[in-house]
């Protein structure tokens, strides 16, 4: 459980370390560590050199941008579970942060970090993808932005150029006063990674009709899912549990879940629907709670 | 690479290969064996410390990594040599330890805890050590001395004038 043997630069800035990447082809971008650091330990990553951006300045900031929280890639996950701004206005964010990892591993963990791996399970990218978050990334000197559809091709696998560094994440924020979430998933033991979770966040008007919706499956299939035709159909609609199930497994008919030890495909679709219709009963449960 | 490092108060300048883990460099280079090498790959949380007051798992965290931060291993908790921390007391009186190779890291995470929450639910001690495997399966004793320590660590805090009003 000894990593091979690399070089290691602390770049002062983005800049360098785009360029520092372009240079070597093996080298990789370590920040929080605490998924690459397992994969070198067991060898199956051997980057030939390790680029520290953990601390670049101006790259760990929340800032409320009012349609969106932006969100520096090297932001620490600790920081997000107890920043306030979050807990206001991304409460899906704040709901699945004690999610992620232990707190031992969100004490050292990035957003950037997560997000860059692209693991389906990671609850940071299904939050991303269940309210279409924005990410940005730095190449050399050019900024691009993408949507997680586009960003997020495969299991550990995104549109991330090798060279290039995630620098932001921007997760748009509901205006509407009754927003309520819910958040479920399955795993062996508390914050281990999960083999089936759901997300959902509703906005509701003042007769606890549904105004707006996104639900969020993530574990299940190669890249989070996010049921838009589920959030539509609910637009208008009070919570009935036998209704949102059927539409839900309508929803899940077709989708090709992953298989492993842990995991049939079938155990994950049956489970991602019974989770689904929990996270959106606790989502319309907790909107219903506030104010108009 | 030489590195810099803060532990316990002390500055350190050790010389490693970038690939040398924060838990090996503690142990091989410094001595200080508290810190304990189980899975190596961030599973059994034996290898905990504190950075800046947080609990982390040093072999996640390559030495070349750690200069700037306040690094706090076992051997630094203690208020004086032959002393125990309330935690590392607590631990003895209620027997929260069997093989005592989870132990370090079981104190330092619920450390970590106590310092940011001087009043925590059980379920909040549960969820604190979560992280830490223990394979004798002693959790209930080691619940229950963390319950044991805060509970003194917050007689401990209150003011003096409130003490001895109630004496």
């Amino acid at each position: 459980m000894k990593p091979a043997s690399f070089e290691y630069s602390r770049p002062a800035d983005l800049d360098e370390a785009c360029a520092l990447l372009a240079a070597d082809d093996g080298a990789r971008l370590i920040a929080g560590g605490q998924t690459l650091v397992p994969l070198m330990a067991m060898r199956l990553a051997r980057p030939t050199r390790l680029i520290d951006i953990a601390r670049i300045p101006g790259l760990a900031y929340i800032r409320d941008e009012g349609n969106t929280i932006a969100i520096g890639a090297a932001t620490k996950q600790q920081a997000v579970e107890s920043d306030s701004l979050v807990r206001a206005k991304l409460p899906l964010l704040a709901k699945v942060m004690p999610y992620v990892g232990h707190g031992a591993t969100r004490a050292r963990g990035t957003v950037g970090g997560s997000l860059a791996n692209g693991d389906p399970a990671a609850e940071i990218v299904l939050v991303a993808v269940t309210l279409g978050a924005t990410l940005v990334w730095r190449d050399g000197g050019k900024a691009t932005e993408i949507g997680t559809s586009d960003f997020f091709i495969g299991p550990m696998v995104t549109a991330l150029p090798q060279t290039a560094c995630l620098a932001e994440a921007r997760f748009p924020v509901w205006p509407e006063p009754r927003i309520g979430v819910g958040f479920h998933e399955v795993n062996a033991r508390q914050s281990d990674f999960a083999f089936v979770s759901a997300a959902a966040q509703i906005a509701l008007d003042n007769e606890g009709r549904c105004t707006r919706a996104a639900i969020g499956i993530g574990a299940a299939t190669a890249v989070p899912l996010r049921l838009d035709t589920v959030a539509k159909t609910l637009q208008g609609a009070r919570f009935e549990e036998a209704a949102v199930r059927a539409l839900l497994r309508a929803a899940l008919a077709g989708i090709e879940p992953m298989a492993d030890l842990h995991a049939s495909a079938d155990y994950r679709r049956r489970v991602a629907l019974t989770l689904a219709v929990r996270a959106i009963a606790d989502a319309y449960q907790a909107a219903a709670t506030r104010r108009a | 690479m030489k590195v810099e490092l803060n532990i316990n108060n002390e500055t350190h300048v050790v010389e490693v290969e970038p690939r040398t883990s924060l838990l090996d460099c503690l142990r091989e280079k410094l001595l200080l064996t508290g810190a304990h090498a189980g899975c190596e790959h961030g599973v059994c949380g034996a290898c905990t410390v504190l950075i800046d007051g947080s609990a982390a798992r040093s072999c996640l965290m390559f030495a070349v990594q750690a200069d700037g931060y306040a690094i706090t291993t076992i051997e630094g908790l203690a208020p004086g040599p032959g002393e125990l921390s309330p935690l590392q007391d607590a631990f003895c009186e209620t027997h929260g330890m069997q093989c005592g190779y989870c132990t370090p890291a079981m104190i330092l995470a619920a450390h970590a805890l106590l310092s940011k929450n001087p009043s925590p639910s059980r379920d909040e001690i549960v969820e604190a050590i979560s992280g830490n495997i223990c394979r004798c399966t002693g959790y209930a004793q080691i619940v229950e001395a963390i319950a044991l320590a805060a509970e003194r660590m917050r007689g401990q805090n209150e003011p003096q004038e409130i003490l001895s009003e109630r004496a």
